[in-house]
């Protein structure tokens, strides 16, 4: 990597505009590290050593799967930016660009795997059956979770950034004490010494900013130190907030697995048949209790970082412009259709369910429940707790008195 | 005189910190190109370069480290944390080592860093956005805690705890950063010692005490209780630690009566350890138990209900009315 990769920490006398336009550059990535790659921008499929044996995999349903999902997660992402204009949302986190990274990934998960998500993989619950429209309680300020991960193994999402990693890690450690306790568990009633249960592992999500956290360090040092079965699934897409990945890291993120002694590896994130072969090889890897793996999905945010958010004020959008040419939608469709594996119709009933979905989402989404404080209350401890409960008592007694001053003609009506 | 928001304040308390120091850098999380999410370091990188107003990688606890590094070298490290929630990976640098480094180096050591934290609910936003977490910072002994509630006080406090040899807190309020009010950049006038309470409006019946964001909700509050008669004094507390309990219990020795409200939860809070003091100070003058206004027992709920938790003009008011039935 030349110097012109790596962010001026020393005041130069640069000004801005020409540090932000070397950085864009830099962004662009260095051709000469290694990229899993598959299905290259132009639809083209391509092989590797290792992963295409993974592809190969795949039969036309799979694939079609693949752009359905994906193109069902865009028109979703449009509905609910569009639903936070319309001021439905108080806040909107939109994923396009990163489309294939979830997909591929979510998609080479069994439902036995549990995730843990950040708070953009609305693409991974879709994979895992989260109804989308729950999804947005979060958003609309209605929940702090929206859907209960008992249901899909799809965890809540976390905005403290990080702070789900080492739960993953946790999580794979306790799946590796379900193995012995499996066994143990035959010795003593003659059962079989193998669980019957599928072998499981743990998937967790987190972005290039957050790779900066010390609770990431945290969680490799313990994932590799029990070799746990978990894959650390990074979505590289080179920023955070306004801040370029190239503040986070000078070399690929995937190159840190190493000093923690498990593979790291950088795939094109917007490939879906790379990012599904490599995490299909992963999570096999985990499962068979090999250890961890670090993936780095090489990928964009090609919109704002939130509906709060303006990237003009941070980048160029000429980036913006030669990211959408490497669209992981377009890609996919160039390659269907250049190997007749569908037409038209397919993506004509493709963009039909989107748009089936989007007023599914629209209408959940109005009829979304109004919340009470007293769940609140409720939900702050699992055992009674007196100081909540007195709590509670002053509030319903302080509310009462609301009520009577607001509505007296009504109450002496009933009289 | 000039007219600014509180978030504009800060900016030019700010550019004159870096202007007057040349030992003074920012350090924190979207500070530079973006100038901070909430706009309070808008144009900074711009004129005192990258090498004062640094974007830091994603990392909290990164933030507060390196900034005790760089005072420990002479550097006066100004940190913003993006929201009051996501200080807690720098937690344990902020307790365990700033506030303790001066002390443990027997006096020889000083680490004159600044965190700045927007802080408090009332905007609708998602999950950790809203957090009052100073009582946890205000429980930690070395650390100073202040929160400019206007754009006078914003202007020069944050200017004063540049200037404050201990470690400071400034929690500002960020549902207040478009506030207007008049800012005097000539001369701080009576907002000289950022850690000494102001009375904003004179009462004789009772006393409600507030900080940062719950001033003009407690000023408002004072004046629907003047309609039902009764004379309400309100303390601007400005500083959190240390609290000025003279003029609290000066104000208590007239009006016989104090409400204490913030947003954070009571139990535990700033609220309680105001109340114990004054029973102490004041207990004679007292004709009803201290009051608290404040959040409940629980995390701070989601956006659609932050209503209900947040202290607002009837809570006070409903306060008032129990401190009254004595
Ligand atoms: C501990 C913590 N610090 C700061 C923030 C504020 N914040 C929210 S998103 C974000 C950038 C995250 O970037 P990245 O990890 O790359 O994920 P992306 O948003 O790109 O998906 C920041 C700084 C936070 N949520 N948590
Ligand atoms: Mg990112």
């Amino acid at each position: 990597m030349g110097a012109t990769h790596l962010p001026s920490t020393e005041f130069d006398g640069t000004d801005i505009e020409d540090r932000l336009e070397a950085e864009a550059e830099a962004r662009l990535g260095d051709p000469a590290e290694p990229m899993v790659q598959l299905l290259a921008p132009d639809g083209t499929l391509g092989s590797d050593p290792v992963f295409s044996e993974y592809a190969e995999r795949l039969n036309p349903e799979d694939l079609r799967g693949f752009y359905a999902d994906m193109a069902k997660i865009r028109r979703f992402d449009v509905e609910a930016t569009a639903l936070q204009r319309q001021g439905q949302l108080a806040l909107w986190v939109p994923l396009t660009g990163q489309e294939a990274a979830q997909i591929g990934s979510g998609r080479a998960s069994q439902p036995q795997d549990y995730i843990f998500p950040t708070y953009r993989e609305h693409g991974v619950a879709l994979t895992r059956n989260v109804d989308l429209a729950e999804l947005l309680r979060q958003f609309r300020g209605v929940s702090n979770g929206g859907w209960n991960p008992k249901d899909t193994n799809f965890h809540l999402y976390t905005l403290v950034l990080a702070a789900q990693t080492p739960h993953a890690v946790g999580y794979a450690m306790g799946i590796q004490r379900d193995q012995k306790f499996a066994a143990s568990a035959a010795i003593t009633d003659g059962t079989p010494g193998q669980t019957a249960e599928p072998k499981a592992a743990v998937m967790v999500y987190f972005g290039d900013g957050a790779s900066s956290e010390g609770d990431v360090h945290e969680s490799m040092v313990f994932a590799s130190s029990y070799n746990a079965p978990v894959v650390f699934f990074c979505q590289n897409n080179h920023w955070a907030i306004s801040v370029p990945s190239s503040v986070q890291t000078r070399v690929p993120l995937a190159n840190r697995a190493k000093g923690y002694g498990f593979p790291g590896i950088r795939v094109d994130g917007n490939d879906v048949v790379a990012v599904h072969a490599v995490t299909e090889w992963a999570l096999e890897r985990a499962r068979q209790g090999e250890g961890p793996v670090l993936i780095e999905a090489f990928t964009y945010r090609v919109g704002a970082h939130t509906t709060a958010d303006d990237p003009t004020k941070y980048r160029e959008s000429a980036e913006e412009g030669r990211w959408r040419a490497k669209d992981p939608l377009e890609r996919l469709e160039k390659y269907l259709r250049a190997q007749g594996l569908a037409d038209d119709d397919f993506f004509e009933r493709v963009r039909a369910d989107g748009d089936e979905l989007a007023a599914y989402v629209r209408k959940t989404t109005h009829d979304l429940e109004t919340p009470d404080i007293r769940t609140a209350f409720a939900n702050t401890y699992v055992e009674a707790h007196p100081l909540v409960a007195e709590e509670l008592a002053w509030f319903e007694e302080y509310s009462a008195g609301f009520v009577d001053e607001a509505e007296p003609a009504d109450t002496e009506a009933a009289n | 005189m000039t007219t600014m928001t509180i978030a504009k304040a800060i900016n030019e308390g700010l550019r004159a910190t870096l202007t007057n120091n040349p030992r003074a850098l920012l350090m924190g999380e979207d500070i530079g190109p973006l100038g901070g999410v909430y706009r309070v370091t808008d144009g900074l990188i711009a004129e005192f370069g990258a090498d004062r107003v640094v974007d830091t990688p994603l990392a909290e606890s990164g933030i507060i480290g390196t900034a005790i590094g760089l005072s420990l070298r002479g550097y006066l490290p100004v940190c913003e944390i993006q929201f009051d929630g996501f200080v807690f990976p720098g937690f344990n640098q902020i307790t365990t080592q700033l506030a303790k480094m001066h002390s443990r180096s027997n006096g020889n050591l000083t680490v004159p860093v600044v965190i700045r934290i927007p802080y408090g609910g009332g905007i609708g936003s998602i999950e950790h956005h809203s957090e009052s977490p100073e009582a946890l910072f205000a429980h930690t002994a070395g650390l100073r805690i202040i929160t400019p509630s206007n754009p006078h006080d914003a202007y020069w406090m944050i200017q004063q705890a540049a200037d404050c040899q201990d470690p400071v807190i400034v929690f500002e309020p960020k549902r207040r950063y478009w506030l207007k009010g008049e800012v005097d950049t000539e001369t701080p006038g009576t907002s000289a010692d950022p850690f000494k309470a102001h009375v904003l409006r004179e009462g004789t019946d009772a006393t409600v005490v507030v900080y940062g964001p719950l001033v003009p909700v407690a000023l408002a509050a004072a004046n629907a209780a003047a309609e039902d008669g009764r004379s309400v004094e309100v303390i601007d507390l400005r500083s959190i630690s240390p609290i000025d309990f003279d003029t609290v219990t000066e104000s208590v020795k007239k009006t016989g009566r104090l409400i204490v409200a913030h947003e954070a939860p009571t139990f535990g809070g700033i609220g309680g350890e105001i109340a114990a003091r004054i029973s102490e100070r004041a207990f004679h003058s007292l004709e009803a138990p201290v009051i608290r206004v404040g959040g409940f027992h629980m995390p701070y709920p989601v956006a659609k209900v932050e209503e209900d938790y947040l202290p607002d003009i009837d809570r006070i008011l409903e306060a008032l009315d129990r401190a009254f039935s004595y």
